[in-house]
């Protein structure tokens, strides 16, 4: 039995925000692949919960008539790495949560709580980072839009209210159009593990192939939030596509984080794999975009 | 806490249950349901000893609650056998290639095989190995779990 103070389980999201509104202290559960963990362990024991699970209106991804790709927060990892909007216009988002855990956490896990919990480590934030993807916030009041880049205030703290819910998350057509992206997970085992580095890149290239035309770069465990290398990607724009560059590229991500140490790596090794997987996943970017190095 | 009745698809039994909304689904299944081929590992979504089959998906029973399988279709080891209690073609196997040695991770790693099972083609031992990655033996190395999976899928698409 999970020690769980109070379980209110709404029927529709309606309900849920009501219940968000009126029960601001409870903790919303979707997947519980980190929740329910940690009220197990204790850390959350006797905590009020409102479980979001059965809410079907939360989960699917969509095209928008804008060419907004619209996922909403409940879709499991691995219902976002087989969806054909995912295959066909971020496929770097799918191969991303396709690391994730093993199958039964993928099937579990959710994209929304997996930002929503804030952690340096989720695998979808360095990937939803570097597509620059808008969050759908809903209250009782109304709904507001919020840059993901804005959205992680510091470890484990993310900017929803005590009586909001996140429902959707956008990445905009002009971040998925003619752009390519490659996420290199770094781990200690190929599965059950959690990333003690993340680099997720994309690229789009000139006509002809030789100049990268827009460059994004972001990173989870390389700070203690996932974040974006804006000076690594100021480097990159509009430059013509060399070797050189490339190692430019992965000179100008260190400037851009602040890892630290742990007992799954030292700071001056996670800078060596900040480095290095910033080259591998450039060149792979620019690979799968036609460029040649 | 008031209990919640659930109805679901129990290894292809309609069934209605009622369930504390606080407990995991495994702890219904070993109880009120006494489907003990679910068990108790890690309790925390590691190990893969209680994975049940969830409308065709795996999932951890111990992280999952047993009120989100209310409309559900749930098929543990047990929903294998036939009505005569004959075993399954992967319980067999299992035995045959000797990829048992304690036991108390089989039947999580033979729900784990079933999606890989379902597919067109033969799957490859890479396949197989990824489809049960979130589970864990302590006995026999994996090698021979690998075998089995794979020499059921080939017997299944005509040897």
């Amino acid at each position: 039995m999970y020690d769980f103070s109070a379980v209110y389980i709404p029927e529709s999201l309606e309900q849920a925000l009501r219940m968000k509104h009126d029960h601001p202290q409870a903790r919303i559960l979707a997947g519980g692949s980190d929740i329910l963990i940690q009220v197990r362990e204790g850390r959350l024991a006797g905590i009020e919960v409102i479980s979001i699970q059965a809410l079907d209106e939360l989960r699917g991804v969509t095209l928008e008539d804008d060419g907004t790709v619209l996922i909403r927060p409940l879709t499991s990892f691995s219902h976002v790495s087989s969806d054909p909007v995912i295959r066909r216009c971020v496929p770097v988002l799918g191969e991303a949560v396709d690391q994730v855990g093993g199958p039964q956490i993928r099937n579990i896990g959710t994209i929304g709580g997996n930002i929503c919990n804030g952690v340096t480590s989720a695998d979808s934030a360095a990937t939803l980072k570097a597509l620059d993807a808008e969050l759908e916030i809903s209250s009782v009041g109304g709904t507001r839009r919020l840059p993901y880049a804005e959205f992680n205030l510091g470890a484990g703290k993310v900017d929803l209210k005590a009586d909001e819910i996140l429902t959707g998350i956008r990445i905009p057509r002009d971040s998925w159009e003619n752009t390519f992206g490659h996420y290199i997970k770094y781990s200690q085992r190929r599965a059950m593990d959690i990333a003690t580095l993340g680099c997720s890149a994309n690229v789009r290239l000139s006509k002809n192939k030789r100049k990268i035309e827009r460059f994004r770069l972001a990173f989870g465990v390389a700070a203690p939030v996932p974040i974006r290398a804006f000076s690594a990607e100021a480097v990159a724009n509009g430059s013509l596509i060399s070797s050189e560059l490339i190692e430019n590229i992965a000179q100008a991500a260190l400037k851009d984080v602040n890892p630290r140490s742990s007992w799954r790596a030292s700071k001056e090794f996670r800078q060596h794999l900040i480095a290095e997987l910033t080259r591998r996943a450039t060149r792979a970017a620019i690979e799968k975009a036609g460029g040649t190095l | 806490m008031d209990k919640r009745r659930i109805s679901l698809v129990l290894n292809h039994r309609p069934t209605e249950l009622w369930v504390d909304p606080r407990a995991s689904l495994s702890e219904v299944l070993r109880g009120e349901a006494s489907l003990t081929s679910v068990k108790h590992g890690c309790n925390v979504g590691e190990c893969g000893a209680c994975t049940v089959l969830i409308n065709g998906e795996t999932f951890n029973a111990c992280i999952y609650l047993a009120i989100w399988a209310d409309g559900k279709e749930v098929l543990t080891v047990e929903g294998l056998s036939d009505e005569e209690g004959n075993i399954s073609d992967i319980q067999q196997a299992f035995i045959d290639e000797g990829a048992i040695q304690c036991g108390f991770c089989t039947p999580g790693f033979i729900i784990s095989s079933l999606p890989v099972l379902e597919r067109d083609e033969v799957p490859s031992r890479d396949e197989i190995r990824r489809q049960i990655a979130g589970n864990f033996c302590r006995c026999t190395g994996y090698e021979k779990i690998v075998t089995a999976i794979q020499k059921t899928a080939r017997a299944r698409h005509g040897g």
